[in-house]
């Protein structure tokens, strides 16, 4: 095998159409880190090629799957035939724990209005308006979310007008989404309009503000696998007052208030900074990139927090959390790393884990030989400093942009321009910034957007990695070639990975995944000897 | 509690389903699909559709289940996607090399209009199509029917554009065995081998979603079945479709098109409608049942009479596909249980008589609903207003019985959170024997967990 991510990467297209095979190589790249830190540049969030079997999604997906669906007393209805409602019914281990066994908790609870062929033809809103009303009879929620499947935008439903009648009708908040699946290249769109009806129907409802003195929202973070119950201990024993996470775990009344807090820490860029952008023009809170993600992630975050408030008694505390923390991470770790060091991952998933997860593998000693997003964008990857030469096309364009003023009751600068001049220049901080994927990756690794089974496969011939990290529609097929596959979007039904304890779950969780005996017993005795799955064969190295 | 805002109060609703028990035609359609050797399904629709087809499928599998999409666009959408299934098709023959691609449509491609068979003969008229090499089509519109339409409907799509009429007859029968497990459908085709029976079977999953880990990955597994097993369809003796809403359009299909007899049967799951699956393999193929199967009978038999007190009157709600109902219930029927609640989404004509008929003399009160908003909200009303011992049905629910806390088995489409059922069939006599045993497992669990110290049991 060539040891050339070059050669490796035209092989990767060898075998397409010319067109595809053109459009495919503009989506792979080599790394290489410039002096000046730039990196090359890599096609992303533009249309999948037909055919090439995707991972990707639907704009439906990450409207109401990824960003709505966590919160657990915004009553969602999917208004559409039936399978967009119930395929993404509590498949994503969103985890809510609602203080009282009376508060409201629709999560478990999949409304749908089951759209048949007499509201194709003639029309579904008045279904629409009836479904809403029985669903408020049933359920007295506050707020009420309906999503609209592909039909619905083609019939010409306008759900946006439906709601706002049953609003007045009601007396409740009612707002609707046009997240139909064929809006946007991927699940990426309906992230953009999740954030834009959040920003437009729910933020800032609620100016009631508590006293502390830290008060932070978390963006992002959708408690997969109870990441998020992880991060909001860490921040409480930080003294650090956690107002909203969008979205997981959260509730309305906090989203509704979220506008009362003094900085916003964002975890998935991808899905969520539009929320960031919109509320610091709006509302004067200025965000910053952190990632909850590796145990020096964690302690980085915490401590970009303290440098924002720049609190002496603050900084102490995360010191001391820090301090408290890092003993059994470590302990664990070198434990791990004794079988772990110098093997080789591939990530391919989401919009941010495939950089978030790169920085628990180095510090289990692993090596990240190639990743990707499955629907990132180029400042995803390249920084958000591309972001003024990023070309918006067709399908981006159709995606609402709202315009955002200042608030003028209710704008409060955080931070003094002086403040955040000084604030951004600070290299480690990502203040109102993030700095991507390939900045942090060695030169020669492999970057691949959008990747398709058949990359992925010939990858895995290719490489050999130790583990491969993406979703369950690629889970079985790379763990038949005898290569562990490890779920990065339900996490397999573990977890959690974030924060101190989430690093010492995931070490272990590799540490099995990479050791497990059950590949040196793939041959029987009668068939040929089993090729060593240990020898890590990358152009690593 | 998990399920905390269903009250046990029935409010008739005429919009909304909550926690339906369906899902849409799409998925069915992949699933029979993938049940045909070297084919590949293609979803004609925006990527989500796929994503979650595929998702659901390898979550109950799991195992590979590969399939393309169109990636519908919004430009798509206005101009058709005649395009984008053109280019699915070059590039899956050219990079996937399929023998078959398997298109089915969704509800985007369906209210748009877009043409299949004029797509399709675009592409074989352009050459995209290489020789000897297939693209086919089934309708399955997400708005209409439900998963089990999809399945029913690719099957028939089958018989469509393979079956080819003979005038020569061979001595083989086709059995359809509708929406089961791959496990069941390799259970069926070793009764039939046992009773020394040729079979032509389609669609066939076995091998394909419960394939061996060897160490490589088989892009095309080595089951389902042959394009030239379809074919030779049209020649055989005779077919006996299994389930009426999974296999009755293909079963039609086939007697119009090859002038192939047929006879219609309730799955073969529980003790009954096995015996009636037997008697109809021995009488169209004229052979005797060996003593091997007739033993595998009276062992269940034997099991049943032994343990008839754990089950006896028991009170059990059901949810699900009408064919796995119809035949559960019977079963149930037949252990002296009572199916008091049955519920499916799925919109089926035939559905309620097909139930009353099993379950008329033994459980004349039973609570049956089919189609829009015969979800399984609705059934867990009625389990908050009389309680049931037993709870059947897919994974989703386990919230309901954990909340009420009733013994749970899973049964039908998805399960998600145990293994089992790709492997160990339902159908037949020993497939009846694991239901059997299924229920006994959870029911008496229960009560060693539940029972009063002096009385716990150590023989039961």
């Amino acid at each position: 095998m060539t040891n050339d991510p070059r050669a490796i990467k035209d092989e990767l297209v060898q075998l397409y159409p010319k067109r595809v095979a053109r459009k495919r190589a503009e989506q792979i790249v080599v790394t290489e880190r410039q002096t000046d830190g730039s990196v090359p540049e890599i096609k992303s969030n533009v249309r999948t090629s037909p055919g090439i079997i995707t991972q990707r999604g639907c704009t439906y997906a990450g409207c109401k799957g990824v960003v709505i669906g966590p919160s657990r007393d915004i009553l969602s209805i999917t208004h559409g035939p039936i399978g967009c409602g119930f395929y993404s019914w509590l498949t994503r281990r969103n985890q809510t724990r609602p203080p009282l066994p009376t508060d409201d908790n629709f999560i478990t609870y999949c409304l749908s209005t089951d759209m048949t062929e007499e509201q194709i033809v003639f029309g579904g809103e008045k279904k629409l308006k009836a479904a809403i009303k029985e669903a408020y009879e049933l359920f007295h929620p506050k707020a009420i979310a309906v999503f609209s499947t592909c039909p619905v935008g083609l019939i010409g439903d306008d759900v946006h007008a439906v709601a706002r009648q049953m609003k007045e009708d009601l007396g409740i908040n009612v707002f609707g989404f046009s997240c139909e699946g064929y809006r946007g290249v991927s699940q990426s769109a309906g992230h953009h309009i999740a954030n834009n009806a959040l920003f437009k129907n729910v933020i800032g409802l609620d100016d009631t503000a508590t006293p502390e003195k830290f008060k932070i929202n978390l963006l992002g973070e959708y408690n997969i696998g109870g990441d998020g119950f992880v991060i909001e201990e860490l921040l409480a024993r930080c003294g650090i007052k956690l107002v909203a996470t969008f979205s997981g775990n959260s509730n309305y009344g906090s989203l509704a208030h979220s506008h009362t807090a003094d900085l916003n820490a964002v975890m998935c860029h991808r899905s969520i900074n539009y929320v960031a952008e919109m509320m610091e023009k709006k509302f004067g809170i200025p965000w910053l990139k952190v990632n909850f993600i590796g145990a020096e992630g964690s302690a980085k975050s915490l401590r970009k927090i303290g440098q924002y408030f720049d609190d002496p008694e603050l900084t102490a505390n995360i010191e001391r959390v820090i301090a408290e923390e890092m003993p059994g991470v470590d302990a664990v770790r070198e434990q791990v790393k004794a079988r772990c060091q110098g093997k080789t991952a591939m990530l391919f998933v989401g919009g941010s884990r495939a950089h978030h997860y790169q920085v628990l593998f180095n510090e289990m000693g692993m090596v990240t030989v190639a990743a990707g997003y499955e629907f990132g964008h180029r400042d995803d990857y390249e920084g958000r400093k591309v972001l003024p030469t990023v070309k918006v096309d067709a399908d981006s364009r159709n995606i609402e942009e709202l315009e955002v003023e200042r608030d003028e009751t209710r704008y409060r600068a955080r931070k003094s321009d002086g403040e955040k001049a000084q604030l951004a220049a600070i290299n480690d901080l990502e203040f109102m910034d993030y700095k991507g994927m390939m900045p942090e990756m060695e030169d020669d690794r492999l970057v691949i957007d959008d990747i398709s089974h058949h990359e992925t496969e010939r990858l895995l011939e290719l490489y050999k990695p130790a583990i491969f990290c993406a979703g369950i529609k690629e889970k079985y097929a790379v763990q038949k070639m005898g290569i562990p596959c490890k779920q990065l979007h339900s996490y397999d039904y573990g977890g959690p990975y974030a924060g101190f304890k989430g690093a010492i779950n995931f070490y272990r969780e590799v540490d099995r995944m990479v050791n497990m005996k059950v590949w040196f017993f793939v041959k029987a005795p009668w068939q040929q000897p089993a090729p060593h799955p240990e020898q890590p064969q990358a152009a690593a190295d | 509690m998990l399920l905390r805002h269903t009250s046990s109060e029935v409010v008739e609703r005429s919009a909304l389903t909550i926690n339906p028990a369906k899902t849409c035609q799409p998925i069915g359609a992949m699933y029979a699909a993938l049940g045909v050797h070297n084919c590949l399904p293609h979803s004609h629709g925006s990527q989500g559709c796929c994503a979650y087809h595929r998702s659901a499928l390898t979550r109950h599998y799991r195992e590979p289940v590969m399939a393309g999409t169109s990636s519908f666009t919004e430009g798509t959408s206005v101009f058709g996607g005649q395009a984008n299934l053109l280019q699915a098709i070059e590039t899956m023959f050219d990079v996937y090399g399929p023998e078959v691609i398997a298109v089915h449509t969704t509800c985007l491609s369906e209210t748009i209009g877009d043409d299949m068979v004029q797509i399709i003969g675009k592409a074989m008229s352009e050459g995209k199509v290489p020789e000897g090499k297939h693209v086919i089509h089934a309708n399955t519109p997400s708005y209409v029917g439900s998963h089990v339409t999809g399945f029913a409907n690719m099957t028939k799509a089958l018989v469509h554009y393979f079956a080819e009429p003979s005038a020569e007859e061979k001595k083989q029968i086709n059995i359809l065995p509708g929406w089961v497990e791959p496990s069941d459908m390799r259970e069926i085709k070793c009764l039939a081998h046992r009773m020394g029976v040729k079979v032509v079977m389609f669609p066939d999953t076995s091998d394909v979603l419960d394939a061996p880990q060897t160490g490589t990955h088989q892009f095309y597994p080595k089951g389902g079945a042959t394009v030239e097993q379809i074919r030779s369809a049209g020649a055989s003796i005779s077919t006996l479709g299994l389930g009426l809403s999974a296999s009755t359009r293909a079963a039609d299909a086939l007697e119009e098109k090859c002038e192939v007899s047929r006879e219609m049967l309730e799955l073969p799951i529980g003790l009954q409608a096995t015996d009636r699956f037997i008697e109809a393999v021995r009488t169209i193929a004229g052979v005797k049942v060996p003593d091997i199967i007739t033993d595998e009978r009276g062992r269940l038999l034997d099991m049943i009479a032994d343990m008839h007190q754990y089950v006896y009157g028991k009170r059990v709600a059901l949810f699900g596909d009408p064919d796995q109902l119809v035949s559960l219930a019977e079963f149930l029927v037949c252990l002296d249980m009572q199916p008091v609640y049955i519920v499916t989404g799925t919109p089926s004509t035939r559905f309620e008589k097909r139930i009353r008929s099993v379950l008329d003399s033994s459980v004349p009160s039973a609570k049956v609903r089919k189609g829009a908003q015969a979800d399984t909200y609705l059934l867990h009303q009625w389990i908050k207003q009389e309680p049931v011992d037993l709870l059947i049905g897919n994974t989703y629910g386990k919230y309901i019985a954990r909340d009420e806390n009733i013994p749970f088995v899973r049964h039908g489409f998805p399960i998600l959170d145990r293994v089992g059922h790709s492997y160990f069939p339902t159908v037949g006599y020993r497939g009846a024997m694991r239901l059997l045993e299924n229920i006994l497992g959870v029911l008496m669990d229960r009560q060693d967990r539940e029972a009063p110290e002096e009385s716990f049991e150590l023989v039961m």
